[in-house]
């Protein structure tokens, strides 16, 4: 794609002080989403590929994508993480189609071309030609390279059990990537401790994918539109909170600390989602036991630039993959995990709790519904803008639930990428 | 000569279609005995044995809180839901309960648009005889479709 950077101009315009509204053309137009793809998820960004756990043996793959490409990720001989576009070298077909499973070798349906566990090509049928009436007819020329026609590897990096990739060879390491505070954060969930899946949830949102950023980096509305947080006192305008970005301002996290105490009645005044008097039938929902490596947070909602939230809310822990699919709408793919040395309760536990989380959660499915709306509201006025200017114009981090920060600061970022 | 009578096991399958469709989900709850558990669960977990559902309501208590945040707390779009089920298979039967299945389409409507096929799967029930009244022990709503288009809130 050879959009100039005077042709994005003419697209967005975007002063370079107004950090506090946000053009609409940013979310919906198919050249903007175009130079995304190629900026943001295929150069310079490390993608999440998935969790050890799911691949846990020789031959396991999975099948994901980063940004619109198809990627398999598989244990290889080794038992290290290979990972390759699922692109035929010959004929660019996506040959793999499962989802899952285990494979020794990586066969095309079309022609057969043959690919090893790390996606080099092993073998393809007539490569010499064939043998008729006595002379070879046929076949790849002779100076066809068949270490240079593997498929499309990407680099990878697997942190404590999390596996990361990217299409660009020359990225920075991951933990340079994501900077030491992030990854202090990080490692807080994932120490190196056994991961254990628990399921997957998959929603496609008719929304554009920074959309999904933005929630998470917007305690304002948790504290607004979510009865359960509101109520419970796990996300509200009383509850310590630790607003954080990495130096580029990509990535945040939003760490917060339950109210169990009664609410000062002027912080939740006109609030409608606060239900004083909501008492649950079944309070073993929000039965929510202290877990010994929290030191601190009760939350943390971390935001991993470009395509990656990792969750904890109390005792529920997921990640959720943002998959785009044009500028209008992404998959959402949630997978819920706990740790090896759970117990039965504490299994238990976070699977109740998973019912505030997914598509259809208590404090997330109307996050999807929004988010849809939003994306209607910006079709009909391309020209328009949003505003973001909630604690101000800056992108300093931030303590309380009153702030748009950390979306002004993703943008800060996100113009310096788009050049915008 | 089967125990239970499959028109009465379908006369259960249409009440509560009925009260989902008309949005009448006290009666919903009722169709339950009050050690019920309800399940959305996808496919997908269902075949690896991974535990987690999209909605796992493991208590007739976390039904009715439910019922509370579908009316109360969850914001979301206005939507109609229409329910197809199929015939019942019985899987195993004796005196006092059946498990059976059943497939099922649910069709949603949003006001100003065409209706859709909103989420197809199929039902895993556990039906039991409780004062003269057949009630799920347990229902599990399986389903196959592959991405829920955006949020379910009402049950299916």
């Amino acid at each position: 794609m050879n959009l100039k950077n005077s042709d994005i101009s003419s697209i967005i315009d975007w002063k370079p002080d107004e950090m506090g509204r946000i053009p609409l053309s940013a979310y919906v137009d198919e050249d903007i989403y175009k130079l995304e793809l190629e900026r943001i998820f295929y150069k310079k960004h490390w993608g999440y590929l998935g969790l050890d756990a799911e691949i846990p043996n020789v031959g396991d793959f999975k099948r994901t994508v980063i940004g619109e490409r198809s990627v398999i990720v598989v244990r290889n001989k080794e038992g290290g993480v290979s990972a390759f576009e699922n692109l035929c070298a010959h004929r660019r077909v996506q040959f793999c189609r499962e989802r899952d499973g285990n494979r020794q070798e990586f066969v095309c349906p079309y022609h057969q071309w043959m690919y090893d566990l790390e996606g080099n090509l092993r073998g393809l049928p007539y490569r010499r030609g064939l043998r008729v009436d006595g002379e070879l007819r046929g076949g790849m020329p002779a100076d066809f390279n068949m270490s240079e026609n593997g498929l499309t590897k990407l680099k990878v990096e697997s942190r404590n059990g999390v596996i990361f990739g990217s299409f660009d060879h020359d990225i920075e390491s991951f933990e340079d990537y994501l900077g030491e505070m992030m990854l202090g954060y990080f490692d807080r969930i994932f120490n190196g401790r056994k991961l254990t899946i628990l399921g997957y949830n998959r929603q496609r949102i008719p929304g554009n994918w920074k959309l999904m950023m933005e929630n998470i980096k917007d305690p304002y509305h948790a504290g607004l539109l979510h009865t359960w947080f509101v109520t419970f006192g796990l996300w509200r305008a009383d509850s310590p909170m630790s607003l954080k970005m990495d130096p580029y301002k990509r990535h945040a996290v939003m760490a917060g600390t339950r109210s169990t105490a009664n609410v000062e009645a002027s912080l939740v005044s006109g609030v409608q989602s606060f239900k004083e008097d909501m008492v649950l039938k079944d309070p073993s929902q929000i039965d929510i036991v202290p877990e010994d490596w929290w030191n601190g947070p009760t939350a943390t909602m971390m935001t991993l630039f470009p395509a990656l939230i990792i969750q904890q809310q109390v005792n529920s822990l997921s990640t959720r993959h943002i998959q785009p699919r044009g500028p209008n709408s992404f998959d959402f793919v949630w997978t819920h995990f706990g740790f090896e040395d759970d117990d039965k309760e504490m299994t238990a536990r976070r699977l109740k709790q998973a019912n505030l989380f997914g598509p259809s959660g208590y404090v997330s499915a109307d996050d999807g519904e929004v988010l849809e709306f939003s994306q209607m509201g910006f079709h009909t006025n391309p020209s328009s803008t949003s505003m973001a200017k909630m604690g101000g114009n800056d992108t300093q981090d931030g303590d309380c639930i009153a702030t748009e920060t950390l979306i002004r600061g993703m943008y800060k970022y996100w113009r310096e990428v788009m050049e915008v | 000569m089967s125990l239970f009578d499959i028109n009465e096991i379908c006369r259960l399958y249409s009440k509560y279609e009925d009260c989902i469709d008309s949005e009448e989900f006290d009666n919903w709850v009722h169709l339950f005995t009050d050690d019920a558990n309800y399940k959305v669960i996808p496919r997908e977990n269902y075949e690896k044995e991974l535990p987690l559902a999209t909605l796992d309501l493991s208590s007739k208590g976390m039904m009715l809180d439910r019922i509370h945040g579908v009316r109360e707390t969850i914001y979301h779009d206005p939507y109609y839901q229409r329910h197809v089920t199929s015939l019942p298979v019985i899987r195993q039967e004796d005196d006092s309960s059946v498990f059976c299945e059943a497939n099922y389409a649910v069709f949603r409507t949003k006001l100003s648009e065409p209706s859709t096929v909103f989420n197809v799967g199929r039902y895993f029930d556990h039906i039991v005889k409780e004062g003269g009244a057949l009630k799920f022990k347990s229902r599990t709503c399986v389903y196959d479709s592959e991405m829920i288009p955006n949020a379910i809130i009402y049950p299916i």
